[in-house]
């Protein structure tokens, strides 16, 4: 059968060129990939190669033609043992139809995107009643979570700088050398970029690394590997290939450190699809979490705070005490006002409800507890109550979590609101070292609480 | 993991003050052969098998790059045709079980890794049968099946993620050896050297193929790289290396079987040089200017790797040329029907949209 010769498209934005010249000329044999003719676009000259084998029977589109649209016959290849002659009384030349068979969906009927059916979430019913509460500081639970998920998975291990002999550079992984040996507690050198990337390899092998940055700040050196290669490999590979891995560490700011190690990474992370963004305040929270996390089949950022590692919590003493990540919890009931916060910025809610609460008003406090995904539900339906709500982050306001917050209100609880959402954030400046200025830098309670009073118009 | 002892460099390069013959030598082993002879030849079976399979990937790119000039590809399409031999003969020298994982110009180590031409191809044309049901394109596809880890779009980010699959066959004791494959641009980022330091220190079975084509987009190698010699690029590490003639796919069989057999035995990476060529433009829509029309002809002409097995097959090996025409026609059955199932296969549903973003 005779091989019609398209003119081809060289750029995805190419629609036509320049038949500039024949290489070969009628009656000449041709093999795959010989190059047998020049066209030209307003960008470039390039060669056209020859895919199949056979006689050059006919030219159609002559040297020097202009504007010949792409997919245009431009000659006509007959095979092997056919007759030129009859290859090249063939149709003329015309443009072809445009190639793709499927057509593509027009915008309109862009499917929607799955809306999370889930109801708002109780939290009340996580730790059985009657439970023995342990106080333990946010890194001995962070510490617990990860040596009860390696006595139970021969294929969760931790690797970063300083994890192994040194015990952590925050203490988190106290103790898990001496349990778990050399093998599974991994200490790296200093190369973010690569013990990342690393990491990553392993847990699209199978493995379910935990990758310790000593802080969130260094990880910017791997957040390739964090985005493109965990976050988006899933969906990449059509859903064959997934990315068990949890990348934990402090994040945002700890105290007299100054710019560049005091950043709030929540906003950046939570922004991925193929992530999950949990950033924890209670030592509960912390390793009923990490748990789920070590166990979840996803890619997971789990940003701690250096400041809370050593706060205590009353952690439920349980053999396996996992959460489920994605729900956030009621942590203070009231019906005046909403304060919706997460991680560290909880301890300016808390003390903001209690300063309320002396002033007679009834402030309702969330804990996100996971950015991504957001369990907007739950702030919903606490805003239904009490329509008003302050939101509470320490990183910066620009596109920021809070701003997502507001947002997401907006869009599911407009009607609800007696008054626009606000918000307390970080300054929108790097952080300074000198305590004065670190000081105004950082939200505090009297912010929270005024913006509270605002809401209520008092 | 404890890190191991030091041990002495390169097993291949002879010390500096070597006499002119005994560096001749030296050299002709870094060119990956064991005398000064050339490599071992390919049994006839063996120089079969390579000529099918190296076939098959130009016919595939050819038939690729055609249906990007219908408009049936869209976006990048990086071509292999000229570099076939490469991850041919590192591939026969594999056992099953061995991972494999490369960057963008992947369709090669796909096939190579004996995955299918059809999910491929339709993988190129973002259609519903493709690899990654379309959402992956021609520079990200994977199977687990096959142990092929993709298809990376980043430039040197498969060198770390590669490293992390020879950590988890070290981890898991099994014996396995991870090919990883970059080019001589990526071999400039960081993060190689980073990667060559940890699979060093852990002893991790990896192979690293430096696939050298002499440009990196519109860069010849002269320009952007210190040391040209990339098999010298790991020495800073203790991690041996060799310089390899990539056109001939006997020599990269030998220097790939010598490397995977030093990988495999827990003595840690190694690094192969590749010299090769790549005939087409970086992608479809380079016109390639910064290279004379010369230089590529006579690779063409005097180095192609499909040229010198084919001349094998009919001289020393006396296979018939009808024989061999027999592949050539199944080799053409196979990319044509693929080119034919990308074609009519059906875009993915739409509802494919918010699939596969998380477990
Ligand atoms: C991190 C990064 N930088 C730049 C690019 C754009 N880019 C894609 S391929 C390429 C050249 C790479 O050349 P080489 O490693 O020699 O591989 P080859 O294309 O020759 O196979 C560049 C600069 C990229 N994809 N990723
Ligand atoms: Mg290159």
């Amino acid at each position: 059968m005779p091989i019609d010769v398209l003119m081809p498209a060289l750029s995805p934005t190419m629609e036509s060129g320049t038949l500039a010249k024949w290489l070969k000329k009628e009656g000449d044999r041709i093999k795959a990939g010989d190059v047998i003719a020049e066209i030209e676009t307003d960008k470039a000259t390039m060669e056209v190669e020859a895919v199949d084998e056979g006689v050059l029977a006919k030219i159609l589109i002559g040297d020097g033609t202009e504007n010949v649209a792409v997919n245009t016959r431009i000659a006509i290849i007959a095979g092997e043992g056919e007759d030129a002659a009859a290859a090249s009384s063939g149709a003329p030349a015309q443009a072809a139809a445009p190639a793709p068979a499927a057509v593509p969906v027009p915008a309109a009927s862009v499917p929607a995107a799955p809306r999370s059916a889930a109801p708002s979430y109780d939290a009340s019913g996580e730790i059985p009643a009657g439970t023995e509460m342990v106080k333990t500081t946010v890194r001995e639970a962070l510490r617990d979570a990860m040596a009860e998920e390696m006595r139970r998975d021969d294929s969760v291990f931790v690797m970063g700088e300083e994890v192994a002999e040194y015990q952590g550079a925050y203490k988190v992984t106290q103790g898990l050398l001496q349990e778990f040996g050399a093998r599974r507690v991994i200490d790296t050198p200093i190369t973010e970029h690569g013990f990342a990337g690393v990491g990553v390899g392993a847990a699209l092998a199978g493995l379910r690394p935990v990758v310790e940055f000593m802080t969130f700040n260094f990880a910017m050196q791997a957040i390739d590997h964090i985005i493109n290669s965990a976050a988006k490999t899933l969906y990449m590979s059509g859903g064959q290939l997934g990315c068990p891995i949890v990348f934990r560490g402090p994040n945002g700011a700890a105290a007299r450190v100054a710019a560049q190690h005091s950043q709030d990474y929540a906003a950046w992370y939570s922004q991925i699809p193929g992530l999950k963004v949990i950033q924890p305040w209670s030592a509960s929270d912390a390793k009923g979490l990490l748990k789920a996390a070590i166990r979840d089949p996803n890619p997971i950022v789990f940003l701690e705070n250096e400041i809370l590692y050593g706060q205590s919590f009353e952690v439920p003493k349980l053999d396996d005490f996992v959460l489920p990540i994605g729900k956030a919890k009621v942590v203070r009931t009231g019906r005046h006002v909403t304060l919706v916060s997460f991680g560290i910025g909880m301890t300016y809610a808390m003390k903001a409800a209690d300063a309320l609460a002396g002033e007679g008003i009834e402030a309702e406090v969330i804990d996100l507890r996971t950015i991504r995904p957001m369990d907007v539900a739950t702030v919903v339906r606490s805003i239904q109550k009490t329509n008003r709500c302050v939101a509470i982050e320490e990183g910066w306001p620009q596109s920021g979590v809070t701003a997502e917050i507001g947002m997401r209100i907006m869009e599911e609880a407009f009607d609800y609101l007696d008054a626009p959402v606000a918000r307390v954030t970080g300054k929108d400046v790097p952080m300074p070292y000198a305590a004065n200025l670190e000081k105004l830098a950082l939200p505090n309670v009297g912010e929270v609480v005024a913006a509270a009073k605002a809401v209520l118009y008092r | 993991m404890a890190p191991k002892a030091a041990q002495s460099a390169s097993t291949a390069k002879v010390a500096g003050a070597a006499p002119a013959a005994k560096a001749m030598a030296a050299k002709a082993a870094a060119n990956g052969s064991a005398s000064s002879h050339g490599p071992k030849p390919f049994t006839r079976e063996q120089d079969l098998l390579a000529y099918r399979e190296m076939l098959m990937i130009r016919r595939f790119e050819e038939k690729a790059g055609q249906l990007y000039g219908m408009g049936l590809i869209g976006g990048f399409c990086h071509l292999y045709i000229g570099q076939e031999a490469v991850v041919v003969g590192m591939q026969m020298a594999t056992q099953p079980g061995d991972q494999v994982i490369t960057g963008y110009r992947d369709h090669g180590h796909m096939l190579a890794c004996g995955m299918d031409a059809k999910g491929v191809m339709a993988e190129l044309t973002g259609r519903r049968g493709g690899y990654s049901k379309g959402k992956g394109g021609s520079m990200h596809m994977f199977s687990i099946e096959k142990q092929f880890f993709g298809g990376h779009g980043i430039v040197g980010a498969q060198v770390s993620l590669g490293t992390g699959l020879a950590f988890a066959n070290r981890y898991r004791d099994n014996g396995a050896v991870s090919l990883v494959y970059f080019g001589d641009g990526a071999a400039n980022q960081g993060q190689v050297y980073e990667s060559f330091n940890m699979a060093e220190l852990w002893s991790l079975p990896a192979v690293y193929i430096i696939e050298n084509n002499r440009y990196a987009m519109g860069t010849a190698v002269t320009r952007a790289s210190a040391q040209t010699d990339f098999s010298k690029r790991g020495v800073s590490f203790n991690i041996p290396g060799e310089q390899v003639d990539g056109m001939d796919v006997q020599a990269v069989h030998e220097a790939g079987s010598r490397a995977i057999a030093f990988a495999r035995a827990g003595k840690g990476p190694y690094i192969l040089e590749m010299q090769t060529y790549r005939y087409r433009g970086h992608s479809m829509s380079d016109p390639a200017k910064y290279r004379t029309k010369d230089e590529v002809e006579r690779m063409k002409n005097e180095h192609d790797p499909i040229e010198q097995v084919r001349g094998r097959l009919l001289g020393t090996h006396r296979v018939p040329e009808d024989e061999i025409k027999k592949i050539d026609a199944e080799v053409r059955v196979i990319v044509n029907e693929s080119a034919e199932f990308a074609t009519v296969d059906p875009e993915p549903d739409a509802s494919e949209l918010w699939t596969d973003i998380v477990r």
